[in-house]
């Protein structure tokens, strides 16, 4: 059917025409929403994008290398608090966004170290101490989080022709887009394989010369950059901070996102963050109901559809390309 | 199918050569107090295939996984030296860089992922021409991997599976294949052709260190052979010696008459030749 016949061909992302034909054509709709919707959903959509981006990061470590992190809204903090910081201090926010980053990877390499001994759910709980620990920190310390009137960062201003929704809307998709290409090439490079392999058997991929230390500790680098510069971008789309903002709930939202949206896929990133920042809009008038949907929703997907969205989306690819025969 | 093999390989010449595997008064502890090894030397020859046999409990499956790296801080003395470097205690990715490359009882295969996909992360770490030969190699050893390569690991047979672990270690080039009960679970005749496989390995110029229950099926290839019993090597020699050894042939294959029996072992234990 498509047998791949090179390692070059293994390496693209895009194999066949008519893929790239709907992947562009995708792009293209998603890049011209602003002209046909109101602001309202224009503002979803950044958030969306800025969602996608810790989700990406979170499924690398959860389901890529099946490192089990809750310490995730800690990370979202450092990143926020970092890019808040820097901001005011006077550095230009791309550097700070970067910075962002850098620093929640940091302390993901920090945290990634109790990984190397524990496994399961000990490692769960020794993450959801860090991420408990990160909050308090920040709650009880005013200079790190601007006391009780929180930190404010200055907003973007309107670029050009665009409106400061639009301006946002672009930059997140753009910012969304390189995180995803980056993704896409971790998981098809040589240190995709290596986390694979350390998910499903750490014995036989020692054995075959992978560094369990290098590659664990490296997955939970990488997963909290990504999550930290979700922080810095959140930051800046809101423009304001309080420590308030990232308690555990925050951490269930990534872990909603990862199951629904569809474990060890990066699409299923996508669509789990739209998952989770979409059923709250569309139940703001029940907002004690999301949780509920949240729970309801790993059950129904862990039951019926263990691939999450994305493993649906992938099966009705495969009905299609099949038809006639199933 | 020994014959083939010995034909291009004189043993006694290869008996004054340094051996590849050097281990000597190794100590392996489990929980800092429960000794699985207990002073245990053995020299391993290249281009030959070793065996090492005893009962359940013997340590064999340590001295792999000691050799292999696997257990944290262990040996907890001694020596363990591959090609005059010594390699106790480096990490089990370092171990498998040197060549030597361990296969596990229960195979550890990358069960949700595809034969191609498992023999893909065999590859790990390699590059140029050289992959695609090895893949060759593979395939025409194991023709039934190619033909299955788009399935899922854990469906795949019992025998089918240890041909699979085995393929994928060989993609890492071993200079010093060790096998863990390869026949472990097998049909006899399933057990037989990855036997053969074996045979077919070594006479590329790999070096093989089996652990196994079923004596006769590993003197079937072995040019040498160890005993193991309570963390020991109590016995050692050629095939041909160790299957004329009494004992063994009582213990381990079964020709004993009517002393192959728990009365035969209770009498084992009080002479205890070894």
């Amino acid at each position: 059917m498509d047998l791949i016949q090179s390692y070059a061909e293994e390496l693209k992302l895009i194999r066949k025409p008519f893929t790239k034909v709907w992947v562009w054509g995708l792009v293209l709709a998603v890049f011209l929403l602003p002209l046909y919707t109101d602001q309202s959903l224009v503002y979803i959509a950044t958030l969306v994008f800025m969602f996608t981006i810790g989700t990406m990061g979170q499924n690398l470590l959860i389901g890529f290398t099946g490192q089990i992190s809750f310490g995730q809204a800690g990370f979202l903090a450092i990143g926020a608090f970092t890019f808040g910081h820097l901001v005011r201090m006077g550095v230009p926010w791309p550097l700070a966004l970067v910075c962002a980053g850098l620093v929640a990877g940091v302390f993901g390499l920090l945290v990634g170290f109790p990984s190397l001994r524990l496994k399961g759910p000990y490692l769960a709980i020794a993450t959801l101490g860090f991420g408990v620990a990160v909050y308090q920190i920040f709650a009880n310390s005013p200079l790190l989080s601007g006391g009780r009137m929180g930190l404010t960062i200055e907003k973007l201003e309107p670029f050009w022709i665009l409106s400061a929704e639009q301006t946002y809307f672009y930059l997140y998709f753009l910012i969304a887009g390189l995180f995803t290409l980056l993704a896409y090439n971790i998981v098809s490079s040589y240190m995709g394989r290596a986390f694979i392999a350390v998910r499903d058997n750490d014995i036989a991929a020692e054995v075959l010369g992978v560094s369990l230390t290098r590659y664990k500790l490296l997955s939970f680098a990488i997963s909290s950059f990504y999550v930290g510069v979700q922080g810095g971008l959140l930051a800046l789309v809101l423009g304001y901070l309080e420590p308030n903002m990232f308690t555990f709930l925050v951490t269930i939202d990534f872990l909603v996102a990862v199951i629904v949206g569809g474990l060890a896929l990066v699409e299923g990133s996508i669509l789990g963050a739209a998952f989770v920042v979409l059923a709250p809009q569309v139940l703001a008038e029940y907002r004690a109901l999301v949780p509920m949907i949240y729970g309801l929703a790993i059950i129904l997907v862990l039951i019926f559809e263990p691939l999450g969205l994305a493993g649906r989306w992938l099966k009705m690819r495969l009905y299609f390309r099949n038809w006639p025969f199933r | 199918m020994k014959q083939a093999l010995e034909a291009n390989k004189p043993l006694a010449a290869a008996a004054d050569k340094p051996p590849l595997l050097k281990i000597a008064n190794i100590e392996t502890l489990y929980f800092d107090r429960i000794y699985a090894l207990r002073g245990l030397t053995l020299a391993i020859r290249e281009r030959e295939i070793f065996a090492v046999l005893g009962p359940n409990g013997a340590g064999k499956t340590t001295l792999l996984k000691t050799i292999a790296g696997l257990l944290k801080d262990q040996p907890n003395k001694g020596t363990i030296e591959f090609e005059g470097r010594r390699i106790h205690r480096l990490a089990p990715e370092r171990v498998s860089g040197r060549g030597i490359v361990y296969v596990p009882e229960d195979r550890g295969l990358f069960r949700e992922l595809t034969v191609k996909e498992n023999l893909e992360i065999g590859c790990w770490g390699r590059r140029g021409r050289e992959v695609r030969e090895d893949m060759e190699f593979v395939y025409g050893l194991f023709p039934i991997l190619a033909e299955r390569g788009e399935q899922q690991a854990e469906t795949l047979s019992g025998g089918q599976q240890q041909m699979l672990a085995i393929a994928r270690a060989l993609l890492r080039r071993p200079k010093l294949l060790m096998l863990d009960e390869p026949s472990l679970g097998l049909a006899p005749l399933v057990a037989r052709t990855v036997y053969e496989a074996l045979l077919k390995i070594a006479q590329t110029g790999t070096t093989i260190l089996l652990v196994e229950q079923n004596a006769k099926l590993a003197f079937s290839i072995a040019d040498y052979g160890y005993i193991m019993e309570a963390g020991r090597i109590v016995l050692e020699g050629t095939a041909a010696e160790l299957q004329q050894n009494q004992d063994v042939q009582e213990l381990y294959l079964g020709l004993g008459g009517q002393d192959a029996s728990p009365k035969g072992w209770r009498l084992y234990k009080k002479r205890r030749t070894w």
